[in-house]
């Protein structure tokens, strides 16, 4: 009896975890938005980069800046940087191109280098292009300008 | 040995013996028609992509490096191969710009640049001689294709016309003063006007 039990129980326990495996393997497979694992999904248009010379607003100010112009092709690498040929603080007078932030040319302890920074070398790890596309996840980030707004017109209301 | 030279300078002085004139004449024009187009065909055949990506040095590192860039796969198909950029069009130019790439033959018997960090480590100095002479003839090669006078600024980016507008049109600065590695990675770039 006691062992019979016992087999129903693992049977069950068995059953549910074959359940919760399906059932959470739908979910990780997001990415692939339903394509079985077997055959190849249609690839998304590869969207247009902007290329307007635009400088969009930073939507707090800490953010590094985006990139209103197309970068294809340009050699970040240990040989070259290009970004640095129009943005560096020596190219700017003929470039006319925003010089990097100081902070790019201070090291950890905030001393001052000539050149910049090796640990801000790689431009795209922060900086990026921006692509007519639609938002892959849904955003609710809000202004700080408008939060304290609300908050305000909240306070004048109590 | 000596004799035979002697013989060889004296039949080539003398009147011909056997062969009319106007056969000599007409057989000299015909093995020169033959010898002419011969040299210009075979000329032709080193001048395709095939023939210089028929060397590993160049199938492997600068071939290979040029295939995402936008002279080699781009939105209308047109693409650019190794002699539009790297040979004059014009037959005088063109010989002497063979000429000078006959020291790759040489290059290529002692294996000067056989292997990734060979050709590495010579990439500064092979990137300047492209330079050099791109510098020289007012960037020819890029003008054979991109002509100045047909650039519409208005569809170019606020920078480019900007740029093509002002130094490039008064001609103090030509195309590869800054479209340097643009088919090619960059070599190390340190003390380049513009890096």
């Amino acid at each position: 009896m006691m062992k019979q039990k016992t087999n129903v129980t693992a049977f069950l326990v068995l059953a549910l975890s074959l359940f919760l495996g399906v059932a959470t393997a739908d979910e990780i497979a997001t990415l692939r938005h339903g394509t079985p694992i077997d055959s190849e999904s249609d690839p998304a248009a590869i969207p247009q980069v902007f290329d307007g010379d635009i400088k969009t607003k930073r939507n707090y100010p800490m953010q590094p800046p985006l990139i209103p112009h197309d970068t294809r092709d340009y050699d970040v690498n240990l040989q070259a940087n290009k970004c640095m040929s129009c943005h560096a603080r020596r190219r700017t007078e003929e470039s006319q191109a925003p010089m990097i932030s100081v902070t790019h040319y201070m090291d950890r302890e905030g001393n001052f280098l000539a050149e910049i920074s090796p640990r801000r070398y790689f431009c795209n790890q922060c900086h990026v292009n921006q692509t007519m596309t639609r938002e892959v996840l849904e955003n609710d980030f809000q202004d700080m300008d408008e939060l304290i707004e609300e908050r305000a017109a909240k306070s004048k209301d109590d | 040995m000596l004799q035979y030279f002697h013989k060889l300078r004296r039949d080539i002085g003398r009147p011909s013996v056997h062969y009319s004139i106007g056969a000599l004449t007409l057989g000299g024009f015909i093995a020169g028609v033959i010898f002419w187009g011969g040299f210009n065909t075979a000329l032709e055949a080193t001048n395709t992509e095939e023939f210089c990506i028929g060397c590993h040095e160049h199938k492997e590192n600068v071939y290979q490096e040029m295939r995402d860039t936008i002279h080699f796969t781009n939105r209308s198909g047109v693409r650019a191969t190794c002699p539009d950029c790297h040979v004059p069009h014009d037959w005088t130019e063109k010989i002497a710009r063979k000429t000078a790439a006959s020291k790759d033959v040489w290059g290529k018997l002692f294996g000067t640049i056989n292997t990734r960090d060979k050709f590495n480590a010579k990439r500064r100095e092979l990137a300047e001689h492209e330079w050099a002479r791109l510098k020289a003839n007012d960037s020819l090669e890029c003008r054979n294709c991109h002509d100045f006078d047909y650039m519409d600024f208005t569809t170019q980016s606020l920078r480019a016309s900007e740029q093509h507008s002002t130094s490039l049109a008064a001609g103090e600065k030509t195309c590869i003063d800054c479209h340097k590695g643009i088919a090619h990675n960059l070599p190390d770039m340190s003390g380049i006007e513009g890096y």
